[in-house]
């Protein structure tokens, strides 16, 4: 099957993000490379379990003092629709329909937007607390965890963005596809992170 | 045939070696520069010997010998081992699964150009106010405090060529799960490249914790973070976790790959198959699993405790019963066959003892109490010196000779090669076997001088003359290469007369598709089958048709240089003086994910060789 052929509906593939070798390899190569994620992150939830509380002197704020668990939680709801909106996403990519896909897309990347900017006003609020990078083992620990995902879900922003707007005018293709796809399925990871953050810094923090 | 004439002269050949995303010259690059840094390291490691030769020398002072072994370490495990085993790989793996190229062309010269970036960073420390000198292991307690910037090198040229090998090890993954030729089962799959999923698998899962690490160290260093600095609430510790979670399947992902080639040499020149195949698979396999289970036991002096050491030390233990499965499959492949010993073969056979002697006192060191008094003595650098030196570097050594002809096109010469195979052999022995006893009596190592009478002299002279022998060795292999290479003598599909898998069954050097129809596998060992039914090439799986290649970029070094500008932004971060360092990082980022942008919204389709290109090929090879 050529990359560029136009399809119609009835043939355009079940499967469009696997139809061609190239889409396959990437398919594989990009679940592979969110296995090795998975060990990036767990190496620095370790590393946060392993400094919470760890300040220089026990006037400084601690986890229990800090979350505010509402906020996250709003967080937590924001991320998890996006996921879904991102499924539904993926699921008009596999019917052919180019402009649902990209109206599905458009709402995973606000809502996605709305995270970010919750987070950042988080992030500024602890700031102000004095929980700073550099306050603490503690405070490091916590921003380089928590940021490490933001940073994942400014990639992943940029990245819906980048291809959303190339292929704005020209549709879908067996050569886009598979773009769509891995990238929906980078979504769907940061998402999946956020769930142990919210449980393991967020809910854990508050019971000590 | 002019579509794909290549452009002549220097500049042209340089821009074709930037651009190419083909795994055949992608080989090439690895093997010259991590022969480089091989060379480059084995300087290091002369100059530290020469410093200890007597005792009470002066030959360089305590703070330049402590850079001299932390480069050395470093640059002969991330700079000069690992690119080389890729380069093989890279070379080799691909015709043996019968692929016309990787998964990932594009991912493979990226993956390239950030190991050779970082290491160009990490060696330009030498020029830059000094090298690092935290050792190869650069423990936070001391990196943390050491001064100027050698380990902000060490941490940013680590963390762009991790990168890098990072890539290498999901593209061979994939390459090897999507792209093996018809009837190539895995179970089909000659050792080498199974030796070679099974690395893959290990660098995909053992890499990000050093990234983890080194970002932590960076953000420590460059940043003003407190990770590891107790004062603040730090803990050192968990430096020392991190690097071995990486550290110690970093030493099955450089061994695995020579058992790998050793398995090939050994069922080749013994003209008979791999013996216990299956059993040598489950070894490898088992091997890589059991490698992630057992990083404590670099660390049974920190105090975790005793259940802690007990655990790690059965875990370690037990990885001797695969690795001894795979000695006796080597001895019984050569049990019975009839045995060629040319230079490869040659290595094969002396690496068998060697490298066991390294895995008895492996298991020496793996007996918790006991480690408490080898403990940073020289009996630590004499066992490791025998598992790399007597494991890797002979798999490598043999295997750039085994495979030069494929990758070059032309032939070794035996003479020369066998003055290298018993000048290394013997050096080897001679440098690192006393070092067992000389740490028995108490020598630690890292230390810079001694004094005399402690019975230590004339062992570390013996030491050092058995290195003098291994430089000789390599210096002989640098002029065979020349000779090789100015001779320039063609040699035909299959030099070594004995060949058994696919890479054999095609012209040296292939051409740049590689198969002109992909191959049917009928078998381990496929191409042998073939041979042994009177047949001269491979059964056909496919009519003859298009080939889809992919086309050249220069994108992967924009990506890199970025990251490299950025490093240097980083580096300088924490000086009060400089404050254009905030600037160079955002300029190399943006270098960086603008290359990234272009990369991904500029279609690259590609191109097809079209049949009727293929069909006069034979032709041309006759005109040429």
């Amino acid at each position: 099957m050529h990359v560029e052929e136009k399809f119609t509906d009835a043939t355009w593939p079940a499967a469009p993000e696997t139809a061609t070798l190239e889409g396959k390899n990437k398919y594989l190569g990009f679940w592979l490379f969110l296995g090795g994620e998975t060990v990036l992150f767990a190496s620095l939830f370790a590393t946060y379990l392993a400094l919470k509380d760890k300040v220089p002197d026990s006037g400084m704020l601690l986890a229990k003092d800090l979350y505010e668990i509402p906020l996250t939680f709003a967080m937590t709801m924001i991320l998890l629709t996006s996921s879904l909106t991102s499924v539904y996403a993926m699921y008009h990519m596999k019917n052919n329909s180019f402009q649902k896909m990209q109206t599905w897309l458009l709402i995973t990347v606000v809502l996605g937007f709305s995270f970010l900017a919750l987070e950042v006003y988080e992030f500024n609020h602890y700031v102000h607390l004095g929980h700073t990078f550099t306050s603490s083992a503690y405070g490091s620990a916590f921003y380089t965890l928590v940021g490490f995902h933001g940073a994942h879900v400014t990639f992943g922003l940029m990245w819906f963005l980048s291809l959303m707007l190339r292929n704005a005018k020209r549709g879908l293709s067996l050569y886009n596809a598979p773009k769509f796809f891995v990238a929906s399925l980078y979504w769907h990871f940061i998402d999946v992170v956020w769930v142990f953050i919210f449980t393991v810094v967020y809910l854990m923090g508050m019971v000590g | 045939m002019s579509t794909y004439a290549k452009k002549q002269g220097f500049g042209a050949t340089l821009w074709d070696f930037m651009t190419t995303v083909d795994h055949k010259k992608i080989a090439i690059l690895y093997l010259i520069s991590g022969g480089l840094f091989f060379i480059l390291g084995g300087l290091e490691a002369m100059f530290i010997r020469i410093q200890l030769a007597v005792p009470d020398n002066n030959f360089m002072s305590a703070g330049v010998f402590n850079e001299m072994i932390t480069m050395h370490g470093t640059t002969m495990i991330f700079l000069a081992a690992m690119p080389i085993l890729l380069g093989i790989m890279n070379a080799v793996m691909p015709l043996q699964i019968g692929a016309r190229d990787v998964a990932f062309p594009f991912l493979n010269s990226l993956g390239f150009w950030m190991f050779f970036f970082g290491g160009v960073m990490l060696n330009l420390s030498w020029f830059l106010g000094g090298a690092p000198d935290a050792g190869w292991t650069s423990y936070a307690s001391l990196s943390i405090h050491s001064q100027g910037h050698g380990v902000d090198f060490y941490v940013l040229g680590l963390q762009i060529s991790g990168f890098g090998t990072l890539i290498a090890g999901i593209n061979f993954l994939v390459t090897i799960i999507n792209m093996r030729t018809p009837g190539m089962t895995y179970m089909r799959m000659p050792m080498f490249t199974w030796t070679t999923f099974v690395v893959s698998a290990l660098i995909l899962f053992a890499f990000p914790p050093l990234t983890v690490g080194l970002t932590l160290m960076l953000f420590d260093r460059m940043f003003g973070a407190n990770f590891f600095d107790a004062a603040a609430g730090g803990n050192t510790i968990i430096w020392e976790h991190l690097f071995w979670i990486f550290g110690h399947p970093e030493v099955y992902i450089l061994i695995l790959p020579a058992f790998g080639i050793f398995s090939e040499i050994l069922a080749t020149f013994s003209r008979k198959r791999l013996f216990g195949y299956s059993s040598m698979v489950f070894a490898t396999v088992l091997i890589g699993f059991l490698g992630f289970m057992v990083w404590a036991h670099h660390m049974f002096t920190v105090g975790l405790g005793p259940i802690a050491n007990a655990i790690f030390a059965v875990a370690t233990m037990a990885i001797a019963v695969p690795t001894g499965i795979k000695i006796f499959n080597w001895i019984f492949t050569m049990w019975g066959g009839s045995v060629r010993f040319t230079v490869p073969m040659l290595y094969a056979v002396s690496f068998i003892p060697s490298f066991t002697m390294g895995g008895v006192t492996g298991i020496m060191l793996a007996a918790a109490p006991a480690d408490y008094q080898y403990h940073d003595s020289y009996f630590v650098v004499a066992h490791f010196h025998y598992v790399i030196v007597g494991g890797v570097v002979l798999g490598i050594l043999a295997g750039i000779t085994y495979y030069w002809p494929k990758i070059f096109g032309t032939m070794l010469n035996e003479t020369l090669g066998k003055f290298t195979f018993w000048l290394f052999l013997i050096g080897f022995h001679l440098t690192f076997f006393i070092q067992h006893f000389l740490g028995l009596w108490g020598m630690p190592r890292r230390v810079f001088t001694y004094l005399p009478g402690q019975g230590w002299d004339i062992s570390n002279l013996v030491s050092t003359i058995g290195a003098m022998f291994m430089a000789v060795g390599v210096i002989i292999l640098l002029i065979n290469i020349i000779i090789t290479s100015v001779k320039n003598v063609r040699v035909g599909n299959d030099p070594w007369g004995d060949g058994r898998t696919l890479e054999w069954a095609i012209p040296s050097p292939p051409p740049f598709y590689n198969f002109k129809q992909l191959p049917l596998a009928r078998g381990l060992d496929a191409y042998w089958i073939e041979k042994m039914e009177g047949k001269k090439e491979m059964t056909p799986a496919e009519p003859l048709g298009d080939i889809h290649m992919p086309n050249g970029s220069i994108i992967p070094i924009c990506i890199t240089f970025g990251l490299f500008v950025a490093s240097f932004g980083a580096l300088y971060n924490m000086d009060a003086d400089k404050p254009w360092t905030i600037p160079v990082i955002i300029i190399g980022l943006l270098i960086t994910f603008g290359s990234m942008l272009i990369r991904s919204i500029k279609d690259d389709h590609g191109f097809h060789i079209h049949k009727e290109d293929l069909m006069d090929d034979k032709d041309k090879e006759v005109k040429a």
